[in-house]
């Protein structure tokens, strides 16, 4: 009986850093409008049959900072960019965990300080064979 | 505590100045999400690489958050301008508070 509350506390931690993708984009952007449209590129499979490793890459050419975000995650979050002078490109390509299908987005600080969003819809078929 | 983690890079020996290089990074690493259930039900806490940094001569190439939703054994890839010969510093940092440091040399002609 002793350790109950042991594991109920564990269990409060999990739960409590659940940030909302609202929340992710309004920490990003400073509560600042997000256009959609030219400036930011999101490139991502159409269909992806393993949601565990799933390709995709950002390109934002002059951006400060890129955001990636898969909205229907448990955890919205994906990664956040931030590119230095030395850096060639303001482009990154990484693999990625998708639950279920879903927008993956992402949102880039410009060099003039606006911000611009892409998003790229992902069908993920777990155990699927090509179908 | 996650075991047996190796980072592992891709960078060109020699570049010409201001050579634009694309640059390769892989770390084993569990990247336990914090979402998944050991066999009695139990949830595996979080332990994941939440930071890499990516440095040339102490510039900054890129620096990146990483969430739960990066895969196993974080890979990402991106460009770097080398204006000069120098080190290429890579940094990963992970959720119990080590760091993996791994240091490439080019040079520059």
């Amino acid at each position: 009986l002793g350790l109950l509350p042991i594991a109920v506390r564990a269990q409060d931690a999990a739960a409590a850093p659940a940030m909302t993708a609202d929340d992710m984009i309004a920490e990003f952007t400073g509560g600042a409008a997000v256009a959609d449209g030219d400036g930011v590129t999101l490139t991502a499979p159409e269909i992806a049959e393993n949601g565990n490793t799933v390709p995709i890459s950002v390109d934002a050419p002059g951006a400060s900072e890129i955001l990636v975000l898969a909205l229907e995650n448990p955890t919205p979050g994906v990664a956040r960019f931030t590119f230095g002078p030395l850096a060639a490109s303001q482009a990154a390509a990484t693999r990625i965990r998708l639950a279920k299908t879903q927008d993956v987005v992402a949102i880039a600080k410009l060099a003039d300080g606006s911000f611009v969003r892409t998003a790229s819809n992902v069908k993920v078929t777990i155990g699927g064979c090509g179908g | 505590m996650a075991e047996n983690v190796k980072p592992r890079v891709r960078v060109p020996k020699t570049a010409s100045r201001d050579e634009v290089i694309t640059i390769k990074t892989l770390i084993s690493h569990p990247m336990e999400s914090g979402q998944r259930k050991d066999k009695d039900g139990n949830t595996v806490p979080r332990s994941i690489i939440n930071r890499f940094t990516a440095e040339f001569n102490g510039q900054l190439v890129v620096d990146t958050r990483l969430e739960p939703a990066i895969s196993t054994n974080p890979y990402l890839e991106f460009d770097a301008r080398v204006p000069e010969t120098g080190e290429f510093k890579f940094t990963w940092y992970d959720d119990d508070g080590s760091v993996y440091e791994n240091v490439q040399k080019v040079d520059v002609s």
